[in-house]
């Protein structure tokens, strides 16, 4: 039996728990530990994924006895298809990013990068587990490090958000829960790939309000409107490597959900209530984007500009074809690179001038030529601009949604032309006009780790801008079964 | 011989207690021994209930009134490791209090026999008896303290525990009048052969022992007790009165509705009772939490919630065929869950109360920094509490939705899915204050051996559990399968 994955899955755990165990003189050596765990699983990751074969189905598959009795038939089951694997190496190569943005970190070393290792363990776990129950506790497992990263490391109000993001969470979640008992009662099993082949007809309550149950607990991840509150407040009161993390490839633990579990185990209610994804995820596009405009904290308006940014993964879901869902899996990756690098920039920012005011900043780009250029670059990817990440992923989802929800891609154009204004304007309004004496005496970005992060994040918009199918190769025959099953 | 290996477990414990009065009254400078005499007992105790389980000596004793089954033994040693960690968190406590160390922990090893009987019981009379054995120590237990509030507590305990044991007794009246016996087994027989002629005698007499059961269990409406005893009585006893007396509620009150009440007439009369007051006792306990201050009130608001949990189980147990037993091991992980995830949360209360000398929540702001074991360990526990993962107490939680849904009882499991998002809140809330509140005082809170060695035990439990709960589970399903056999 294969164990590469339960490798990769407890490297960054490992080195966290390393981290966690140091001596309080070794202090200042957490980093490292967690920069060295970080790269084995990025080196790691990256083998796996070249060794991967595009025939959909499930890889480095790995299952062995966990709970078995009576009712109860739970394994510890792992496994990657061409809709996780992209996902799991986003996840190893953003969580060397955070760790390296993190250098700076001074205070309490030791538990801010072993709970940013747990972090990264909780979410590879969720984009590997094969069994729903595995996948429901790493689910859970994340809340821990997230509530003290920023409860402890963050700013404003952040015990506030951190509670906030919890309950919000962990509501969802319960719900989800209820689905999965559901489910597993019907079914006789939590295996994944098996739901994901049954066909079930009836339950003890009605199939359509399990579907909604699970849906609900994504959708608050995704997040969707009106259940994307928590984000701006978890966002804006983040450390800079935590917001990289969540809005890279936090969210994406909701899409990922809702692609593998609602639409696959339940095909036949995703047909029925496509519709309102696509609605939903017009409604989030819009709104969204409306919101974004508004924002004068750097951070809440990149926030924002998620919440817009993930409809366009609903409505690629909702539409229901196979364009348009490896348009919503490569939206996903393609996010997930771009925010993390604007969140990135944003942090290198704000590093030197401690405000994330809009209305304070204004001609960094003579003062601060790199990290500007860095939020130009980052700013274009996320507006879409051609041969960057972003604009491969919308334009799949248009071409695929266009033919079966005309009027959701007409409203949700609007959205990106919106996201061009939000984006420029606030570029224009930070990077350029006239020069502001208060921030003459800072220094631009000179240390290696932060030319490495941007330097990594831009290279890899490039890369996914110019040669999307590297990924799209590998994501397109893992939407192919979930295809099949809803045309039957 | 044989008599007396029957009531093996409950003579060690007994005789340890006799014991340590012994040392109290011949030997006074030795008391520094007291709580180690207490602690062989109750080894003593669970090796000779080891020695059943080895030889697979289950039976039935002194003329059917006792049930040696697993049923009993899973509670035997749940009662010896309950009162084991009570008795290591107390020894600080007792030490400092200066006065009566041998009756305290005497009385601590009575309650225990007591409780240990009551698991056993098959019989209405001694169901009644053990129940006052384990019921009249925890009285003088509960105003143990010199404060006023101790007292308070105390008398609170008694004058309540003594109506709730005047209601159960008057239920057991009508029960026999009902079927002319007071063994479980042949009011069964009576119930079967003409149960329906006293139909309403017997719903009456049901609903009396619920009442009686429900004030041992703290389920609403027979709640009004806990805050202000947890509260008023000395934090261990607090947390002995929190698992041992609720854990025995719920095991009699299974022995009793199993054995006694199996008729299907009857059956779904109680399924609906247990619905509603899990139901009830889960809102109310949650919403009241969230208000307190006080974390020994909090506490007990969280412990009449987490009853309404165990009620699930109850109610899931009405449903017949393969479901049968599965809300009773449900009740009975809930059960052990709980009681290792309880007593985790007193013994880190304890620990730290003792040296901030306050059990407000805002005084535990910051203790991360000035105690970690204490802070990871309490926010541990609170965790588990909460059913999240990786604890005993998601497994438990999971276990009990699970038999609820197959009871087709969804609507309560949404009920109590909803419940533990409310109470995330207040569990979290303290977690929060512990790992994000700026100290009060900078002064380290430091952990006394004993207190580290029960809570080390206890939050390794949780986690051990949590991640492996294979055993737990199958020890729970063991118990419960007696119930199946008949």
């Amino acid at each position: 039996m294969d164990i590469e994955l339960s490798v990769l899955l407890f490297l960054p755990a490992v080195a966290g728990v390393l981290c966690g165990l140091l001596p309080q003189s070794q202090e200042r050596n957490a980093k490292w530990i967690a920069l060295a765990g970080s790269l084995a699983a990025l080196g790691l990751s990256i083998w796996l994924f070249l060794q991967f074969e595009n025939d959909g189905g499930f890889q480095f598959v790995e299952k062995r006895e966990w709970v078995d009795i009576g009712a109860f038939n739970l394994q510890y089951y792992l496994g990657v298809d061409g809709l996780s694997m992209p996902l799991v190496i986003l996840t190893t190569f953003l969580t060397v990013a955070s760790v390296l943005v993190s250098f700076s970190i001074e205070t309490r070393q030791r538990l801010y990068f072993s709970m940013l290792m747990i972090l990264s363990t909780s979410v590879l776990g969720v984009f590997m587990a094969l069994d729903f129950m595995l996948f429901f506790l790493f689910w859970e497992l994340e809340l821990f490090p997230m509530f003290l990263l920023i409860a402890i490391y963050g700013s404003g109000r952040k015990e506030y958000s951190a509670t906030k993001f919890v309950l919000y969470t962990v509501a969802g979640s319960a719900f989800m829960l209820v689905a999965i008992l559901v489910l597993a009662f019907e079914a006789g099993t939590f295996d994944i790939v098996e739901l994901g082949q049954s066909n079930l007809t009836n339950a003890i309550i009605p199939l359509g309000w399990v579907f909604l149950l699970l849906f609900i607990g994504f959708a608050v991840k995704l997040p969707v409107v009106p259940l994307h509150t928590w984000l701006p407040d978890a966002h804006g009161d983040a450390p800079t490597a935590v917001s990289v993390m969540l809005a890279g490839v936090l969210l994406k633990m909701g899409g990922y959900g809702i692609l593998r579990m609602c639409v696959t185990i339940l095909p036949e209610q995703a047909d029925d209530y496509g519709i309102w994804f696509a609605g939903i995820g017009a409604a989030s596009i819009l709104y969204g984007a409306f919101v974004t405009l508004r924002q004068t904290d750097l951070k809440r308006l990149i926030a924002y500009s998620s919440v817009s940014h993930m409809g366009i993964v609903l409505l690629g879901v909702g539409a229901l074809g196979k364009t348009s869902m490896m348009g919503a899996t490569y939206q996903m990756i393609a996010h997930g690179v771009v925010t993390g690098m604007l969140f990135v920039s944003v942090g290198l920012l704000y590093d030197r001038t401690h405000t994330r005011e809009i209305a304070r900043l204004g001609g960094l780009a003579r003062q601060m030529p790199l990290i500007a250029t860095g939020l130009v670059f980052a700013g274009f990817a996320s507006l879409g601009l051609p041969a960057l990440a972003g604009f491969i992923a919308e334009v799949t989802v248009f071409l695929g949604s266009f033919q079966k929800y005309e009027w959701a891609v007409l409203v949700a154009i609007w959205g990106v032309l919106l996201s061009a204004g939000y984006i420029l304007w606030m570029l224009q309004r930070v990077t350029f006009g006239p020069v502001k004496t208060e921030w003459n005496e800072l220094k631009d970005q000179r240390h290696w780790w932060e030319h490495s992060v941007t330097a990594g994040l831009a290279a890899l918009i490039i890369l996914l801008g110019v040669y999307p199918a590297m990924m799209m190769d590998m994501i397109g025959p893992a939407i192919d079964p979930i295809v099949e099953r809803l045309e039957v | 011989m044989s008599s007396l290996d029957l009531v093996g477990p409950q003579l060690a414990v007994l005789v340890a207690a006799a014991v340590v009065l012994l040392v109290d009254s011949l030997a006074p400078q030795q008391r520094r021994v007291e709580p180690f005499i207490a602690l062989a007992g109750l080894a003593a105790s669970a090796i000779w209930t080891l020695t059943w389980v080895l030889r697979d000596d289950y039976q039935l004793a002194f003329g059917g009134t006792l049930a040696l089954d697993e049923f009993a033994v899973f509670f035997y040693f749940l009662f010896v490791g309950i009162t084991a960690t009570v008795v290591l968190a107390s020894v600080d406590w007792v030490n400092r209090e200066g006065r009566g160390h041998g009756e305290y922990y005497a009385l601590v090893l009575v309650v225990c026999s007591g409780l240990m009987f009551l698991s056993a019981s098959r019989d209405l009379i001694t169901i009644f008896l053990s129940l006052e054995l384990s019921s009249i120590p925890q009285y003088i237990l509960a105003g143990w303290g010199k404060d006023k509030k101790s007292s308070e507590a105390g008398l609170k305990y008694l004058l309540l525990g003594a109506v709730a044991s005047s209601l159960l007794l008057y239920g057991m009246a009508l029960l026999y009048g009902a079927t002319g016996t007071t063994l479980l087994d042949d009011i069964a027989a009576a119930i079967q052969a003409d149960g329906d002629a006293h139909r309403s005698l017997l719903v009456l007499a049901m609903v009396l022992l619920i009442a009686g059961f429900g004030f041992k269990m703290a389920v609403v409406p027979f709640q009004m007790w806990v805050p202000d005893v947890y509260q008023g009585a000395p934090t261990p006893v607090s947390a002995f009165l929190s698992v041992g007396s609720k854990a025995a509620g719920f095991a009699i009150v299974l022995r009793i509705f199993f054995e006694a009440f199996e008729a299907d007439f009857l059956s779904d009369d109680w399924s609906m009772i247990f619905a509603v007051l899990a139901a009830v006792s889960m809102t109310i306990g949650n919403l009241a939490a969230i208000v307190q201050t006080d974390i020994k009130r909090m506490l007990g608001y969280s412990s009449i919630a987490q009853a309404g949990n165990f009620m699930v189980g109850l109610a899931a147990i009405s449903v017949t065929g393969e479901e049968f037993t599965l809300g009773a091991s449900a009740v009975l992980l809930f059960v052990a869950a709980y009681a290792f995830t309880n007593l985790g949360a007193f013994v880190a209360v304890i620990a730290i109360s003792q040296r901030i000398g306050s059990d407000q929540i805002r005084d535990y702001a910051g203790m991360w920094k000035r105690s970690p074991f204490l802070a990871v360990a309490l926010a541990f526990c609170l965790v588990s509490l909460t059913g999240i993962p990786p604890t005993a107490g998601f497994w438990a939680k999971m276990y009990v939705f699970n038999a609820g849904i197959r009871a087709d009882l969804g609507w309560l499991v949404i009920i109590g899915v909803l419940n533990s998002v409310i109470s995330a809140y207040y569990y979290l809330g303290v977690a929060r204050q512990m790992f994000v509140g700026e100290p009060a005082a900078q002064e380290r809170v430091r952990t006394s051996p004993t207190i580290g060695l029960s809570l080390g035990v206890a939050t390794l439990g949780v986690l051990v559990f949590g991640i492996l709960p294979m055993p737990l589970i199958s020890v729970a399903q063991d118990a419960a399968e007696i119930f199946a056999r008949q």
